[in-house]
C-alpha cells in the first residue's frame, strides 16, 4: 500500500485524497486473517459453517461457540476479532428485541441485517471509534405460516376486516453478510475469512441461485466447503462448528439451532472422503502434463 | 357563631352556593390498575404418575359480559411447562410477553433453555409479589404445571399478591370452590400420586369443567387442555364440553319468574 505512511490512515473518519477510509481498509485485512466462515441458502433452510482453529490444547473441544443465536429465528457467525463479533451479536439480539417489543412478532432477517449494516456502517464515520473488525454472516428463516403475535390471545375475526388473506405467500431463507464498512448484501453463497477465496469457488460450483439445495445437502457441502478451504493452512488442527435453521415443517421447526452430532459427524465423514478422493485424482492425472513443461 | 368545624374557611353557601366536595378528591392514587377489567376465570390443574394434566376454559369476561370465546389462556413455556391464567386478561398477555422474551434469552446457550416450571413458578411468584409491593399489582392467579429439577411432576400456583400453594390437584378462582371439592373426592390425601392415571386425571379434568360452567356464570363450554409428560406437551385449544345435562337446573328454586 503506497498510501501508508500518508497520514490518511491513522484516523477513522478520514478521507484520502483518493477517496478511501483507510481504517476500514485496515479492518478488511483483521477479517482476511480470522478462521473461515461460510453460509449456504438452501430452499428449505439455511446453513452457517465456521472452521474454528484450535490454538490451544488445554481448550475443552466442542465449547467456545462461534456462532450465535439471534432471537429464536437467526444465527450469525463473524470472521475477524472474535470480541468484536461477540458485540455485533450482542448488538443484534438488542435490535431483535427492541422489534419484538414495537411489532410484537419477529424480526425478518433482510431487517435485521438492514439494521445491522447501519450500525457497522456508523463506526466508520467518527474518529473516536474504530471500524469492526468482523464480517458477519446473518441466517435466518422468516416463517412461511402464520405466527402468534406475541401476547396475542385469540384467533381474531372469521371473516370481515380484520379476516386472514388466504394462501398469502410469505417467509422464506435469507442470508446476509455484513462487513466491516457496514456494505450489506444478500447471498446465496457467502464466504468470508482466511479461506474465502478457495470457499467461493467452491460456492459458485454449487448452481445456489436454481433455488433446488435441500438443506440436507446443504449441511454436507458445507462441511466439504469448510475442509477444502483449510487445505493451505493442513498444519493447524481445526473444529467444524455448523448451525442450521430449516423451515417450519423441517428439522429445526424455523429455530435455528446446532446442527445435531450425528448429522455433523456424517457430513465431515463425507467431507473427509471428498477431499481423499480428490487427492487420488491429482495422483492418478498423468504425469505427461508436467513432463511436457 | 358557625358550630361545624368543617364549614370554616369555605366560601359561604347563601353567596357562593353549595360547596362542591369532589374538588378534594382531585389528586390521589392511581387505582384503574388495582382492579381487573377483562377477566378470565378458574384453571384446573390435577398431577398424575409421570406428568400434570391442566384445563382452563377459553372465556374472556369484561364483566358479565362474554367479551371474547376463543381465549387461548394456557400458555406453553419451553418445552416442559404450562402455565395456566386465570384474571386479568391484559396482564396476562405482559406476562405471556415476559415469558417469551425470557425463553428467547435462555435459549442463547449452547446448552438450550434449561429453566423448569419450577423455576418458572418461583420467578413468576417473585413477579407478582414485586409489582404488589408496588401497589401496581398484576392481576392474576395462574397455575404453573410441569417437572422439578428432579424430573418429579410439579403443580403449583401464585397468586396476585405473590402468595405460592403447592398440591396434587389446585385450582383458581371459582374452581377453588366448585372444581377442588370434586378432586378431593377422585383423589383423596391417602391415595398416592402414583396410582392416578393420565386418562383418570384427564377425565377428572373433563369432570371439573363440566361442573365449573354449570355453576360458574363467567364460564363457557370451550375449553383448553394440556397434557405434560416427559416426552412432550400435549395441549388441545378447541375443546368443545360433551354430555351436558341440564335437568339438574329444573330443580333449582329461588332465582327467575318463580311462583313457587
Amino acid at each position: 500500500m503506497t498510501s501508508i505512511g500518508t497520514g490518511y490512515d491513522l484516523s477513522n473518519s478520514v478521507f484520502s485524497p483518493d477517496g478511501r477510509n483507510f481504517q476500514v481498509e485496515y479492518a478488511v485485512k483483521a477479517v482476511e486473517n480470522g478462521s473461515t466462515a461460510i453460509g449456504i441458502r438452501c430452499k428449505d433452510g439455511v446453513v452457517l459453517a465456521v472452521e474454528k482453529i484450535i490454538s490451544s490444547k488445554l481448550l475443552k473441544p466442542g465449547a467456545n461457540k462461534r456462532i450465535a443465536t439471534v432471537d429464536r429465528h437467526v444465527g450469525i457467525v463473524s470472521a475477524g476479532l472474535i470480541p468484536d463479533g461477540r458485540h455485533f451479536v450482542s448488538r443484534a439480539r438488542d435490535e431483535a428485541s427492541s422489534w419484538r417489543s414495537t411489532y410484537k412478532g419477529p424480526i425478518p432477517t433482510s431487517a435485521l441485517a438492514n439494521r445491522l449494516g447501519g450500525y457497522a456502517q456508523a463506526y466508520t464515520l467518527y474518529s473516536s471509534v474504530r471500524p469492526f473488525g468482523v464480517t458477519s454472516i446473518i441466517a435466518g428463516w422468516d416463517s412461511e405460516a402464520e405466527l402468534p403475535i406475541d401476547g396475542q390471545v385469540g384467533s381474531g375475526p372469521k371473516s370481515g376486516a380484520g379476516g386472514k388473506v388466504q394462501d398469502a405467500k410469505a417467509g422464506g431463507p435469507g442470508l446476509y453478510m455484513v462487513e466491516p464498512s457496514g456494505l450489506y448484501w444478500g447471498y446465496y453463497g457467502a464466504a468470508t475469512g482466511k479461506g474465502r477465496q478457495a470457499a467461493k469457488a467452491e460456492l459458485e460450483k454449487l448452481d445456489l441461485s436454481s433455488g433446488k439445495m435441500s438443506l440436507m445437502e446443504g449441511v454436507k457441502e458445507a462441511a466439504r466447503i469448510i475442509y477444502v478451504a483449510h487445505e493451505d493452512s493442513k498444519d493447524k488442527d481445526f473444529e467444524l462448528e455448523m448451525s442450521w435453521i430449516s423451515s417450519t415443517d423441517g428439522p429445526t421447526k424455523g429455530r435455528h439451532e446446532e446442527v445435531p452430532r450425528e448429522i455433523l459427524e456424517e457430513a465431515e465423514k463425507a467431507a473427509r472422503r471428498a477431499l481423499d478422493d480428490d487427492e487420488e485424482e491429482e495422483a492418478d492425472k498423468p504425469s505427461g502434463e508436467q513432463m511436457e513443461e | 357563631m358557625d358550630h361545624f368545624p368543617g364549614t370554616w374557611g369555605r366560601p359561604r353557601n347563601d353567596v357562593y352556593g353549595a360547596y362542591d366536595p369532589s374538588y378534594l378528591q382531585s389528586t390521589g392514587p392511581k387505582t384503574h390498575t388495582s382492579s381487573p377489567a377483562v377477566t378470565g376465570t378458574s384453571v384446573v390443574g390435577v398431577v398424575f404418575n409421570g406428568g400434570v394434566a391442566i384445563a382452563t376454559d377459553n372465556l374472556a369476561s369484561y364483566g358479565s359480559l362474554a367479551r371474547f370465546t376463543d381465549t387461548k389462556r394456557l400458555r406453553v413455556f419451553g418445552d416442559q411447562a404450562v402455565v395456566g391464567f386465570g384474571g386479568d386478561v391484559s396482564d396476562m398477555q405482559y406476562i405471556d410477553r415476559l415469558l417469551e422474551s425470557i425463553d428467547i434469552r435462555e435459549n442463547y446457550s449452547s446448552h438450550g433453555n434449561t429453566l423448569n416450571a419450577k423455576n418458572l413458578h418461583t420467578y413468576l411468584a417473585k413477579v407478582f409479589y414485586k409489582r404488589r409491593s408496588e401497589f401496581n399489582p398484576l392481576w392474576n392467579h395462574v397455575l404453573v404445571a410441569g417437572f422439578d429439577s428432579d424430573g418429579k411432576p410439579f403443580l403449583s400456583s401464585a397468586d396476585l399478591l405473590g402468595t405460592t400453594f403447592s398440591a396434587p390437584h389446585l385450582a383458581t378462582g371459582f374452581g377453588a370452590h366448585l372444581a377442588v371439592p370434586i378432586l378431593r373426592r377422585l383423589f383423596p390425601e391417602e391415595r398416592p400420586v402414583e396410582e392416578i392415571g393420565q386418562e383418570e386425571a384427564v377425565e377428572a379434568l373433563k369432570q371439573c369443567m363440566k361442573v365449573l360452567f354449570y355453576r360458574d356464570a363467567r364460564s363457557t363450554d370451550k375449553y383448553s387442555i394440556a397434557v405434560i409428560t416427559k416426552d412432550k406437551i400435549d395441549l388441545k385449544e378447541d375443546e368443545q364440553l360433551e354430555k351436558q345435562s341440564w335437568a339438574f337446573a329444573e330443580k333449582i328454586k329461588g332465582y327467575g319468574r318463580q311462583t313457587v
